[in-house]
């Protein structure tokens, strides 16, 4: 059982949280002029590391909000979890 | 050597100890017309088909770990080919084909069990998407039939059919030619038949790069040193976006644990597949009387070969909301292998903009069954370095046309 702690609420057990995939992917800016590659980059494409992994959860049966976290896909261990809204100081 | 009771008979003579090995340590060689990079089922496979169909001898299988080590290994062995478009109908239907002759074929006994395989409908949607499933399977010439609660309590007969259940069972799409295979043998049975075809497999081999040159594959950069290649054939699984990076390709992966989980052998009572994506789990009985079940996929991405335990409790709460019987029933192993998922739950079988580079992936949680189809399609587009007919809608280019085979209801497992 991971013990994710929620930038808002502390730590809790996974099954509070529902995960949100890769995080980091921006919209793009100009929809109407992207090509075919391109949209499929945006929509499909991911980089599924093997190691630190920063990724989006949500701490959907407590308060609900989004965060970003950084993960180690092999150890599962959470390194650090972020507000959205807070500087990504790397 | 060729098996056979007349080989069993003499062996067992001379008290089993002259047994030849059933495939040799090969060293590897400065260069091959093709390396396959990974020696799972699907791997073996492909170099078994381009040795025995496509007159390509002078292969190698690398593998990092020991052969059929990864996910051949580690699930839950059902076979079946009822899936609802017609390119995924017609992929699984010729591994099932090719199922039902790999003993004799392989010359070793790779257990095929046709004892039939329901999915199970709880819910009024799930009965008329079953329906639209078994009758698209019948356009497609595969077996496939509705069933309803009080047939199903006539097959299957300690499973709950009760109205009162908190999912109650409405009935069921049944597969008759559907059933389990041994997974194990078939990775040995593949390993065994190729390289008396003389395809290297070479083990304990892990890849550390690939050489391209000027748009080309050259080879690749091992454990074991540097191998030349003309073309390179990778089947991977959970590994795939790692591999892809090393030629600079993004591939829409993801990877995920998948568990499965064995009981303590009881007396025969399961003599068929039952499976259900409503309350997600799928149990079946191996022939040593252990109750073989299997989980969902963890939610999130990794590659650690272990999964969660919520997802263990979730998984024995579906079996035991089909089956209560089975409420003391310990569980002996629980295992997970890393699964590589697709956005349309269907796998990619295709060149890639590298020339000479071909992946094999994206198989999620149902890869085993198409172990040997996967293979005999794969030889073909790397030996004609281009596509069969029957995986030509399976390439990489269809995340960019949009041309998605949705089969996310009949693939079992959510993703």
């Amino acid at each position: 059982m991971l013990l994710i702690r929620c930038p808002w609420c502390g730590e809790r057990a996974e099954t509070e949280f529902s995960y949100g995939g890769e995080a980091g992917i921006k919209r793009p800016a100009a929809p109407d002029r992207l090509s075919d590659p391109e949209w499929a980059d945006y929509l499909f494409m991911r980089r599924n590391p093997r190691g630190a992994h920063r990724e989006l959860w949500n701490h959907a049966q407590g308060c609900r909000r989004w965060f970003s976290a950084e993960r180690d896909t092999v150890s599962y261990r959470i390194a650090r979890t972020w507000r959205l809204d807070e500087e990504d100081s790397g | 050597m060729k098996y056979s009771a007349w080989s069993l008979f003499k062996n067992a003579l001379r008290h089993n100890r002259n047994w030849p090995e059933a495939w040799r340590k090969a060293e590897p060689k400065k260069h091959y017309d093709v390396v396959i990079v990974g020696g799972g089922g699907h791997g073996l496979a492909t170099a078994y088909y381009l040795a025995s169909e496509q007159g390509v001898r002078n292969v190698a299988v690398v593998e990092k770990g020991w052969i059929g080590g990864g996910n051949t290994g580690r699930n839950t062995t059902i076979v079946r080919s009822n899936y609802l478009w017609t390119e995924a109908a017609l992929l699984y239907e010729k591994s099932m084909q090719l199922w039902e002759s790999l003993s004799r074929e392989l010359n070793y006994n790779v257990m095929f069990s046709q004892r039939g395989v329901y999915n199970l409908g709880h819910t009024l949607q799930d009965m008329r998407d079953i329906e639209r499933r078994v009758n698209a399977n019948r356009l497609n010439g595969i077996d496939a039939e509705v069933v309803m609660a009080d047939e199903i309590a006539k097959g299957i007969p300690f499973i709950n059919t009760s109205p009162d259940a908190r999912y109650p069972i409405l009935g069921a799409s049944l597969q008759r030619r559907a059933g389990v295979a041994r997974h194990d043998a078939v990775a040995w049975g593949f390993a065994r038949a190729a390289n008396a075809l003389g395809v290297d497999i070479i083990e304990q081999c892990e890849v550390t790069g690939l050489d391209v040159d000027g748009g080309r594959i050259t080879g690749l950069q091992s454990t074991r040193g540097a191998i030349g290649a003309d073309r390179v054939g990778v089947v991977v699984a959970g590994n795939a976006s790692v591999v892809a990076q090393m030629a600079d390709l993004r591939l829409p992966i993801e990877s995920h644990p998948l568990q499965a989980f064995v009981s303590e052998p009881l007396k025969p009572v399961l003599d068929t597949v039952v499976m259900s994506n409503a309350v997600h789990g799928y149990i079946s009985q191996s022939d040593k009387g252990e109750l073989v079940i299997g989980a969902g996929i963890d939610a999130y991405n990794g590659y650690g070969q272990r999964g969660s335990y919520p997802t263990i409790e979730h998984a024995m709460q579906a079996i035991l909301e089909l089956f209560p019987i089975f409420s003391r029933v310990r569980m002996l192993r629980l295992w997970g292998g890393i699964v590589d998922v697709c956005p349309d739950a269907c796998p990619i079988i295709s060149r890639t903009p590298v020339d000479g580079l071909y992946f094999n992936c994206g198989w999620g949680t149902g890869g085993f069954k198409a172990t040997p189809g996967s293979g005999w399609v794969f030889a073909h587009t790397i030996a004609h370095d281009q596509p069969h007919a029957l995986n030509a809608a399976f390439d990489l280019e269809r995340f960019e046309t949009g041309a998605l085979i949705d089969e996310h209801g009949a693939a079992a497992v959510a993703h």
